[in-house]
């Protein structure tokens, strides 16, 4: 029997038209890489952590770098390796049913390590175990505790099951933040807890909070100068990411935020990567995150259509800022802890159904489109009751799409544009009988 | 006193009965009772008995339910527990249950709680969530308070509070009951051939729909009966059943495993039968005592974090030991993280003890024996063969 082999495309992939925005963040993502893999020569230690629960701030703290394995499973996909890397893993013992985040990042160690920048990511040092919205996060670090042999500090995040924030979750959380998840992370680093210093970096955080907020907020007007999906991911990466808390993250709001809003002031829509959208057809919400191996086909299979996505559920599962929550410098450890809580595959799925029903209302949406990723049950189990419910609730139509995170045996073209071509004409179907 | 045969009848109707009609009969009996559902892998059941209230198991609908509508509320990828689940819920079949109860086990069931919310807005629905961190005064603290909180719920629910003699006599009676679930464990393991798989699992599965006394009862007479009886020992090789701690495998895929060779001497079948490893005090404080058993006596599997990687695993390394099991099988629901997720830590365990094991997958309605018990024959053959060497 012929072993599976993922086949890559040897053509280069056509130019890309990027906004400077675009550019900006791509730099500052390289540049990162550039000290996580510069580490054994700097000196620098360490600490791999999640995006959703990703507390950035306080990893600074210790002068921690903070690596995040979904960001290299994600850049993997992007990079159209990651499926290599699911089959490296499931050779060597891991089941094709799990996530394929998890796969990836093993499949990447057991094939070298090497990161996006082409050098050998090092060893963590500790590994920050923010379990927070997700049962794989638990597992997904034994496992590479197992592997690495490094501490492993587990802060963990009650999910919102009624809907609320309790008292006797954020006291969890902080307790465990000051008894357990600091003084390890001060063992570890090194470096002595500065609370002061946090509350710098947590006032950093509402800056560039702020101005994220306002970014994908602009989606309200039509026709939408953003993408608030497709897009939305470059603009959540620095702040997801390793950037939060930081005079680099400011800047990049503040600069991608007047970008967007010239666009804005110009009438102008989103830029995609064959320029500038034209004519906007279709607004959409979409809940789900995306595929990355088929990036830039599945993003066109909307914008060939005029279809621009208005608002979507993915651009907030490192942090829901559009409801008000803001890092709060007065209370910094309670403020982690609700962060930690807040995030959206946290919520219930009574919460997500509103939160994506507002979404509809408020964004003047045609409808809601589900990405429904075979990866990843924290997302994906309920969505077709989310589905139901939004559609009651709304009277607008909604459609159902599947295919995987970074796996590309998963991504089905021409049954996804099928789908959404029905789905569009759905959409026109309904509009005409209004 | 009855027989294996007539003990395992009964537990075989209960098994069979989709419509929980001796639950329905036990809320009937007396005006104002409730019942309260829950689901794997473990939630503190005294407080609902406490309450005079029934705890309903709900472990999926087997291989003899059709789904119909569940399959409309899931995609195809994942797992059939909570499809089968959502389809004994808008089918009717328990339309007698006041409140459910979504232990903290994984994103799928976890899920399935906001989705009781809205499909069964009548019904009391709780996310019950347990410490991930297992310091007295951190996760302790935290699960006191929901522990309260669902006392609180729950006496709302009855229309008055409950009590701490109350409660302290439901600790009495589920303390008894896991120490004769402990015994039927521990003499299958010492005579498996006495107490089949199958026999042992309707047993125990029996106590997911009667009460706590009646179920006491049912392990008492069991283990007199199997005592009692002489029956044949097989040559087989004794193994420990492993993964198999939410969704349900069939009933044949349990009678399959001993049929092809292997006598099941342990299991993490319907863990909360047994997921307080000893007795509970029933002296003090009874929530507090219920907080510290989670916390440092109860099983361990893959929902629950191992904070300590030498201790990863270790459990069924000791399970092998104590039952002296010469092979682990790994049965793992297809879709389920948890048990997938943890395989191959465990595997790795396994290997540098140097204890064999295979691994398959099945769905509660898998149907095809056939190469499961081609499998486990051929593990138990090439235990007999080659052990030892």
């Amino acid at each position: 029997m012929t072993a599976t082999q993922i086949v890559t495309p040897k053509t280069a992939a056509k130019d890309v038209e990027k906004d400077v925005s675009m550019r900006k963040q791509k730099a500052m993502m390289a540049a990162h890489y550039d000290r996580i893999t510069g580490a054994p020569e700097t000196g620098k230690k360490i600490c791999c952590t999640f995006v959703p629960g990703n507390l950035n701030e306080l990893i600074m703290c210790f002068d921690l770098l903070n690596n995040l394995p979904e960001v290299n499973a994600i850049q993997s996909g992007l990079r159209r390796v990651s499926g290599n890397y699911v089959l490296e893993a499931e050779k060597i013992g891991h089941s094709e049913d799990v996530c394929t985040y998890v796969k990836s990042d093993i499949g990447m160690a057991a094939k070298g390590n090497i990161a996006p920048n082409g050098k050998k990511f090092p060893d963590p040092d500790v590994l920050l175990l923010s379990y927070t919205g997700c049962f794989t996060f638990m597992k997904w670090f034994e496992l590479l505790r197992e592997q690495y042999k490094c501490e492993t500090i587990m802060l963990h995040t009650p999910y919102m099951g009624d809907g609320k924030i309790t008292p006797n979750m954020v006291q969890y959380m902080v307790k465990q933040l000051k008894e357990e998840v600091i003084p390890k992370l001060e063992r570890i680093s090194g470096v002595k807890f500065d609370i002061d210093r946090l509350r710098e970096y947590l006032k950093n955080s509402v800056k560039a909070e702020d101005n994220l907020v306002r970014v994908l907020q602009t989606a309200k007007s039509k026709p939408s100068p953003i993408d608030a999906y497709f897009g939305g991911i470059y603009y959540i990466g620095p702040i997801f990411g390793a950037f939060r808390g930081t005079q680099d993250a400011i800047d990049y709001y503040k600069f991608l935020r007047d970008e967007v809003e010239e666009r804005l002031a110009s009438g102008q829509g989103p830029v995609t990567p064959d320029g500038d959208m034209g004519k906007e057809k279709y607004r959409l919400v979409v809940e789900g995150p995306p595929n990355y191996t088929n990036f830039r086909q599945f993003w066109k299979m909307f914008y060939d259509e005029g279809a621009v996505v208005v608002a979507s559920s993915y651009t907030k599962v490192g942090g829901v800022y559009d409801f008000g929550f803001r890092h709060d410098p007065d209370k910094p450890l309670e403020t982690l802890a609700e962060y930690c809580l807040g995030v959206y595959t946290n919520r219930s799925l009574p919460m997500r159904i509103e939160m994506l029903t507002n979404y509809v209302n408020e964004y003047a949406a045609d409808g809601l489109l589900i990405n429904s990723i075979k990866s990843c049950n924290s997302f994906s189990a309920g969505q077709l009751l989310i589905m139901r419910e939004v559609e009651k609730r709304t009277g607008k139509p909604a459609a159902f799409i599947e295919s995987d995170l970074v796996d590309p045996r998963y991504f089905s073209a021409a049954n996804i544009k099928n789908r959404l071509e029905s789905y569009f004409q759905m959409v026109e179907q309904k509009r005409a009988a209004a | 006193m009855p027989t294996t045969s007539e003990i395992v009848a009964h537990a075989t109707r209960l098994f069979e009965d989709l419509n929980f009609n001796s639950a329905r009969e036990w809320k009937a009996a007396k005006p104002g009772r409730k019942v309260v559902g829950y689901m794997p892998i473990y939630v503190p059941r005294e407080i609902i008995h406490a309450g005079d209230m029934l705890p309903l198991g709900i472990v999926g609908g087997g291989d003899q339910l059709e789904v119909i509508h569940g399959d409309a509320y899931y995609q195809s990828y994942i797992c059939r527990i909570p499809r089968s689940t959502v389809e004994l819920g808008v089918s009717g079949r328990l339309d007698f249950v006041d409140g459910m109860l979504f232990p903290s086990i994984c994103d799928v069931i976890r899920n399935l709680s906001g989705m009781w919310k809205i499909m069964f807005p009548q019904v009391y629905t709780r996310y019950f969530d347990v410490p991930q961190n297992y310091r007295d005064e951190i996760g302790g603290n935290y699960y006191i308070q929901e522990l309260a909180e669902l006392r609180h719920d729950l006496g709302t629910l009855r229309g008055s509070p409950i009590t701490d003699d109350e409660l302290r006599n439901s600790i009495v009676l589920y303390n008894e009951n896991r120490r004769l679930v402990r015994e039927v464990y521990t003499f299958r393991a010492e005579k498996p051939w006495q107490a089949p798989a199958a026999e042992v699992y309707l047993i125990m599965r029996a106590g997911h729909v009667l009460s706590v006394e009646q179920h006491s009862d049912m392990l008492r007479n069991y283990l007199a009966a199997a005592r009692a009886e002489e029956r044949p020992r097989r040559d087989n090789c004794r193994i420990v059943l492993t993964g198999v701690f939410c969704e349900q495998p069939p009933l044949n895929l349990i009678k399959s495993l001993e049929l092809a060779g292997c006598y099941v001497v342990d299991d993490d079948l319907l863990l909360v039968n047994r997921w307080l490893t000893t007795d509970v005090p029933t002296d003090g404080d009874p929530m507090h005592n219920l907080a510290l058993a989670f916390l440092h006596h109860s099983e361990s599997t893959a929902a629950k974090y191992e904070p300590d990687l030498k201790e990863k695993g270790q459990h069924l390394v000791r399970a092998v030991k104590r039952t002296n099991a010469e092979g682990v099988i790994f049965a793992c629901p297809s879709f389920c993280d948890p048990a997938l997720l943890d395989r191959p830590m465990l595997q790795h365990v396994l290997a540098e003890a140097g204890i064999p094991y295979i691994a398959f997958k099945y769905a509660e309605n898998s149907g095809q024996m056939q190469p499961i018990r081609e499998q486990a024959g051929t593990f138990a053959d090439s235990i007999k063969l080659w052990s030892g060497q």
